[in-house]
């Protein structure tokens, strides 16, 4: 992994914000809004898995969908490959569309099911203009089809011919095709089973290895993103609590929320499980439409303090070390480190 | 049978008539739970576990048919009573928890209704009697202010709150046996937690049996005290959660217990994987349906299916497995 520490990141995303209007009736009334990004700030390096986790409704899809253009902004900044993209019309977009592309969810729904194999892996090169021949055409599909472990004779068939793991195949194929350098994957394992997603990851962990891709990997399944990710930033409610190295995150989580989340997946080990201390927390993420005043943890958080009501904690480097066991890049969002981060509570 | 047997399922074969011919989708099946017992139930999708399920309750619907086999609760086979008989076990003496509340709560009746209809239909209290009891269970199951909450209805609730309101309706009767269909998988991580630690409380305080259908193995190792692996239809292990977990043996599960990325161990390390994909059950191969993706598959794997026998003389941990060298 090529991690060097003061190149220019592949993509940097600077307080990015989407919030959506709720409007009521026929007339279209603005009656409230939803903040679903609020303020999200992260990069990513050449050749590497970020991993973004959090709950349903938290603003990891939106935060994917923000930095792929696809979805307006609110404020914030967005440089890929060491351009602003933020301001970019659509046709100054369509060149860079090249560079990053998505693998989603639902394998079910996001194939055409009227188009071949063929057809939905080689869609990207007609519409960026790159078929010129049919044989290298045909060449470009059997080689991609082969990359992600299909059989290039099955080209022919229609997605409903294909099992939901060599459907998400099919997907990442197709992201494949114009050689992009940045991966979006929007729990792309989520709708699998057990051994059919060990399948899924392996291959996506091959083709970063063989083609040098960078992953923002979104998933809610945290053993998955320990997996695959070498760094990994936590959201709650349209903010990051929490980035850290994978390893630091799992050994050491500074944020309550972080913590509560890593107490509450049941490892599969009984013996384990038998003397665990689980450290439950209270109620459920509240709505994004009403969230919660300072620190949007705060009614959840066993931890709380005056202070956390009143002001919303910002996402503070470690410099100098001050977390314990954790590098100079951590940053946590939270005011029990306020003094460690020497500043005023 | 021994007398702290609650359920008893012998030799169930489950079959379906579709647009394709008869699918069989549960075959030779056979497990018993003890009282108090939490038996986890895993497996592929596809594989049996819910159709297992609605068929002791006989809820599988008009193209379902229990070709063979008997499921004895409390020293009854349930497949031999009459229509109402089986609907007076129903959320009396078994319940049912589903995986999306809000298809099993009706969006038209209040959720105090809901949750005191059953009891004045089983234990023979009044309205205001059951509205009682209501405040009480919901209170049991942490929703806040219950008694304000009575005249809501299903969509005033979170996700979460509508699987709790699903588990004091099932504990509404005090039953003996709880049937939960992989009841937390629409739910966030956080809350999944909350609503399992409630689950296996309050089974545990009334000794309550659990039928817990997960695909899980973090779940399963949490709160199981046995473990019954399907695929393609039967049980191909079974084991105390603990045993299985330390001695797996069968070669499906083994495969499994290796393909999860664990939140210990060693990161990014290539996963093992089970090869190709769950069968097709209306195309089962003649002999053990793993054999295409078993790597210790040999000529009497493809020919005849194994039986689920004890492994090492333990009577409590068996796999259906015509073994491999190791
Ligand atoms: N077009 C929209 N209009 C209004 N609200 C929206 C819209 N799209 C998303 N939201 C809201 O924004 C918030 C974030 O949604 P998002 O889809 O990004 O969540 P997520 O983290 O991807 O969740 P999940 O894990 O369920 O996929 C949610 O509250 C969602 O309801
Ligand atoms: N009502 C039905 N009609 C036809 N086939 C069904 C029906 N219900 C379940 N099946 C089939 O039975 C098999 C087992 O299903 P199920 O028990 O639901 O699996 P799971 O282990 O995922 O719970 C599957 O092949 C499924 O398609
Ligand atoms: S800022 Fe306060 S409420 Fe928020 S996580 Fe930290 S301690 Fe908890
Ligand atoms: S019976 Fe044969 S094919 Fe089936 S699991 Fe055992 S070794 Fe594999
Ligand atoms: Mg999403
Ligand atoms: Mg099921």
């Amino acid at each position: 992994m090529s991690l060097v520490k003061n190149e220019e990141p592949l993509l940097k995303v600077d307080d990015l914000k989407v919030h959506f209007t709720l409007t009521k009736g026929f007339m279209q009334k603005p009656v409230g809004s939803v903040k679903a990004v609020d303020g999200v700030s992260f990069e990513l390096r050449h050749g590497e898995t970020f991993g973004l986790v959090g709950e349903s409704g938290c603003g990891k899809s939106t935060t994917a969908l923000a930095v792929l253009r696809m979805q307006p902004l609110t404020g914030g900044l967005i440089k890929f490959e060491g351009n602003d993209i933020t301001q970019l019309e659509p046709h100054q977009m369509r060149p860079l569309r090249r560079r990053m592309q998505m693998v989603y969810q639902d394998p079910f729904s996001s194939l055409n099911p009227r188009m071949r194999i063929r057809d939905i892996i080689g869609e990207p090169l007609l519409v960026h203009g790159l078929a010129t021949d049919r044989r290298s055409f045909r060449a470009r599909i059997d080689e991609l089809m082969d990359m992600v472990g299909l059989l290039p004779d099955m080209s022919d068939r229609y997605p409903h011919e294909f099992s939901g793991g060599q459907r998400q195949r099919i997907g990442i194929a197709r992201a494949l095709a114009l050689e992009p350098s940045l991966i979006i994957c929007d729990e792309p394992v989520s709708a699998l089973d057990v051994s059919i997603q060990a399948q899924v990851l392996n291959l996506l962990m091959d083709l970063q290895r063989e083609l040098g891709l960078t992953y923002l990997f979104i998933a809610h399944d945290l053993s998955v993103v320990r997996h695959i990710s070498d760094r990994i930033g936590v959201m709650y409610l349209g903010r990051i609590v929490e980035i850290a190295g994978r390893d630091e995150l799992f050994a050491s989580p500074k944020h309550p929320y972080t913590q509560a989340l890593l107490s509450s997946i049941p490892l599969p080990d009984p013996a384990l499980e038998a003397t665990r201390p689980q450290q439950l927390i209270v109620g459920e993420v509240p709505s994004p439409k009403t969230p919660p005043s300072g620190c949007h943890f705060h009614p959840r958080c066993p931890k709380v303090m005056s202070v956390c009501s009143v002001h919303s904690p910002n996402l503070a480097r470690n410099q100098a070390g001050s977390l314990p066991n954790h590098s100079d890049e951590s940053q946590v969002a939270c005011h029990l480190y306020d003094a460690s981060f020497g500043r005023e509570g | 049978m021994s007398s702290d047997t609650l359920l008893d399922i012998e030799h169930l074969s489950v079959s379906f008539r579709t647009d394709r011919g008869k699918v069989r989708a549960v075959s030779d099946l056979s497990l018993s739970l003890k009282r108090g017992e939490t038996l986890a139930i895993v497996g592929e999708s596809g594989s049996g576990k819910s159709v297992t399920a609605l068929s002791i309750l006989r809820l599988l619907g008009d193209n379902g048919v229990i070709d063979h086999g008997r499921v004895v609760f409390e020293g009854r086979n349930l497949l031999s009573l009459s229509t109402d008989e089986i609907r007076r076990i129903r959320g009396d003496r078994i319940a049912m928890i589903f995986q999306e509340p809000m298809s099993s709560l009706n969006p038209v009746l209040t959720i105090g209704k809901q949750v005191a209809e059953p009891i004045c239909l089983h234990r023979d209290k009044n309205w205001d009697e059951a509205f009682e009891i209501a405040v009480e269970l919901l209170t049991k199951v942490a929703i806040p202010d219950a008694k304000e909450r009575l005249d809501d209805y299903p969509h005033h609730f979170s996700g979460g709150m509508r699987q709790r309101v699903m588990i004091a309706m099932a504990l509404a009767c005090e039953p003996r046996l709880i049937i939960a269909d992989e009841p937390t998988t629409a739910l966030d991580v956080t809350v999944q937690a909350q609503i399992l630690a409630l689950l296996n409380e309050l089974t545990e305080q009334s000794q309550t049996a659990l039928i817990l259908i997960t695909h899980d193995l973090g779940v399963v190792a949490r709160y199981a005290d046995r473990v019954a692996v399907m695929y393609g239809g039967r049980i191909v292990e079974t084991a105390d959660a603990k045993e299985l977990y330390a001695n797996p043996q069968h070669p499906y599960t083994v495969g499994l217990m290796a393909s999860i990325p664990g939140i210990e161990g060693d990161a990014g390390a290539r996963l093992i994987t089970i090869d190709g994909q769950p069968p097709d059950l209306a195309d089962l191969p003649s002999g053990c349906a793993f054999a295409t993706r078993c790597q210790h598959a040999h000529d009497a794997c493809r020919t005849s299916i194994p039986a689920l026998d004890p492994v090492e003389q333990n009577p409590s941990h068996r796999s259906a497995c015509f073994g491999y060298p190791l």
